[in-house]
């Protein structure tokens, strides 16, 4: 492990920002810390840092204690979320900064600025100051800053939070390329799960000072080993009570369980290739229909509650009102020891997703 | 309609502020300049150039130089650490450095007496630092005394000026400076001092202007005319006295501190022009 934390704990009073929280980043990974608003994962990340000072535990940095280390000496660049870029120096003097500070020689200095001026895509605006420039560009000055000193790793607190929609896909796109360009391990923080999903190797969650699961996108997508991370990551539906349902009938009433729509079916009485499944459907009714721009949400009244699956624009057209018969394949249900999946019985292993 | 009521209701308020600032202020300053110059401009000249005024206007321009100096440097030292760090009493400190401006001046002047005067329990301690140095400072009643004063009462000037100022602005562009290796003074003089450079020119005018006036806290420690005055005391002394001779030149002296004091106002509003333009850039 390139970046490890042990056991690491901290406490704002009454708070606990982290509890015993224990991973490792691998070399050049591309690792997101993913939690709601309070859940302590920017204390995490200022912890890696060094600007707070955990309670207890070790921070390991390239197999190095670092907690005495403070952090002007840990070589670490560092992202905030506002960007904290110097308002009273030009674009060229806050990414020459830190260069300057390590008292670097002046043509040096001017090299390594210009490359990165160039790298981040701002060649011409190395005069401006701040906020002469868009978010987006503000952003990209505040990436070249932390990376100018050759940091071993870098730190991005919620990089994608002060910029509007509309340019962030495209950012987070380009932050992605270029910091594998660079070849940087690398950390960020945030609480939109597209976004962790979309940019990280690897996905931290973390609630309420608990590490609830760490691994790739996928793993912790199909495989989620808490209730808070199976809510967290893609849409789900939880449930109370399943026991009416064909093929959950030995599930107990008050098992909570979590549905997604991939794990539902609704399809037309007449369609013939699920006609080997009908003794396990039941019937449903289509009470709303939601373009997505590239399929159709589907809600569905089954048995008292609502279901949603999702239904690709190339099928039949469907109509609010409609009864369907709804196919329910698969749910996670819990206990306190973590997720399970549960199939329907009456499958009998039937891979409805291979139909 | 709306917009004649607004306008009556404007022209109210614009009246009413220049009768009283009329009455209340531009009448009896030039009521000062007036009687100062009544006697002729051979007394003026006289009166300004007279042994007690000039060592007066020494000893004001020596106590606020010091106390600017002082100020300055504490009050941006203080500013800085209540806004920079986090420590248990950090609101105590805050609150300590309001003080002068709720307290009456009389009673920091009287203080300083019960601490530095014969029977203060810090005069055994000058009087051995005395000693030591073959020295004869002492604290109260003398030069010393009227900057100490003077430093109490326009303390928090500075400092309440910038903390506004440092608060607003947050720790983040002094963490990631500090983050890339820079030193403490580094990160002050690169990152932190371009903030307040305005504020910190604007709160040392205060600090000036304050420290011309102030009456009551150097008037506790100053009993030498001559010697340890300032203008204000000597103004009053002079006024006391009674004569109408010493009346006038106590309006001659007045007249010089009222100029001194628009000379402040000037550069004042100068800062101010040129802070709220580079505020718009």
């Amino acid at each position: 492990m390139y970046v490890e934390l042990k056991n690491i704990t901290k406490k704002f009073g009454d708070y606990e920002a982290a509890k015993n929280i224990s991973f490792g980043i691998e070399q050049g990974r591309m690792a997101a810390l993913l939690g709601p608003s309070g859940s302590g994962k920017t204390t995490i990340l200022r912890m890696l840092a060094g600007l707070e000072t955990q309670d207890s535990g070790d921070v390991i940095i390239e197999g190095k204690v670092v907690n005495d280390i403070p952090a002007s000496e840990r070589g670490i660049g560092f992202v905030f979320q506002n960007y904290a870029l110097f308002r009273y120096m030009t674009v060229y003097d806050n990414i020459a900064f830190g260069l300057k500070v390590q008292k670097e020689d002046k043509n040096k200095i001017r090299e390594r600025v210009m490359e990165l001026i160039s790298l981040v895509g701002l060649d011409g605006l190395e005069k401006r100051y701040p906020n002469q420039l868009s978010g987006g560009q503000r952003q990209r000055v505040a990436f070249a800053r932390a990376i100018a000193p050759n940091p071993q790793l870098l730190l991005l607190d919620e990089p994608f939070a002060a910029i509007d929609a509309k340019v962030r896909k495209e950012l987070r796109t380009w932050l992605k390329e270029t910091i594998q360009k660079v070849g940087i391990t690398s950390i960020f923080v945030t609480h939109d799960q597209d976004e962790a999903v979309e940019v990280a190797d690897d996905i931290i969650i973390i609630n309420q000072g608990n590490l609830e699961q760490i691994g790739s996108p996928v793993e912790i997508y199909k495989r989620p080993k808490t209730p808070f991370v199976a809510q967290f990551i893609g849409t789900s539906i939880v449930l109370d009570d399943l026991s009416g349902f064909k093929g959950f009938e030995e599930m107990e009433p008050g098992q909570k369980v979590i549905v997604r729509p991939e794990f539902v079916e609704a399809f037309k009485a007449d369609n013939e290739k699920f006609k080997g499944l009908m003794h396990a459907v039941e019937e449903g009714v289509i009470e709303k229909i939601e373009f997505r721009g590239s399929y159709l949400e589907l809600t569905l009244k089954v048995n008292g509650v609502s279901l949603t699956t999702n239904r690709s624009l190339e099928r039949r057209s469907v109509a609010v009102g409609e009864k369907m018969c709804v196919l329910l394949y698969r749910v996670y249900a819990f206990d306190q020891s973590g997720a399970e999946t549960h199939k329907n019985k009456l499958l009998k292993g039937i891979d409805v997703e291979k139909l | 309609m709306k917009k004649k009521s607004e306008n009556v209701v404007k022209w109210i308020l614009i009246g009413i502020s220049v009768v009283f600032f009329l009455l209340m202020l531009v009448w009896p300053l030039f009521e000062v300049i007036f009687r100062a110059v009544a006697d002729g401009w051979e007394t003026y000249s006289a009166a300004l150039t007279a042994d007690n005024t000039v060592s007066a206007l020494q000893v004001t321009l020596i106590a606020t130089v010091i106390a600017l100096v002082v100020n300055t440097f504490f009050g941006v030292v203080a500013a800085w650490l209540v806004t920079k760090f986090d420590f248990r009493g950090k609101n105590v400190l805050s609150t300590l450095i309001d003080i002068p401006f709720s307290i009456s001046p009389v009673i920091a002047g009287l203080a300083y007496i019960m601490t530095f005067g014969r029977s203060g329990w810090a005069t055994p301690l000058i009087d051995k630092i005395n000693e030591l140095l073959g020295t004869d400072i002492s604290l109260v009643f003398s030069v010393p005394g009227v900057v100490l004063a003077t430093i109490f009462v326009t303390f928090p000037f500075i400092s309440r000026e910038i903390i506004p100022i440092l608060h607003a602005q947050g720790k983040d562009e002094e963490e990631a400076a500090s983050m890339m290796g820079a030193s403490g003074f580094t990160i002050f003089r690169k990152i932190t001092f371009p903030h307040i450079k305005w504020g910190l020119l604007y709160g040392m005018i205060l600090c000036t202007a304050r420290a011309f006036g102030e009456f009551g806290a150097v008037y506790a420690v100053s009993k030498a005319r001559g010697k340890t005055f300032t203008l204000p005391l000597e103004i009053d002394a002079l006024y006391m006295a009674g004569s109408s001779d010493s009346i006038t030149q106590a309006f001659a002296v007045s007249s010089l501190l009222v100029g001194m004091a628009v000379i402040v106002l000037v550069f004042k509003n100068i800062v101010e022009y040129k802070a709220k333009k580079k505020e718009e850039e």
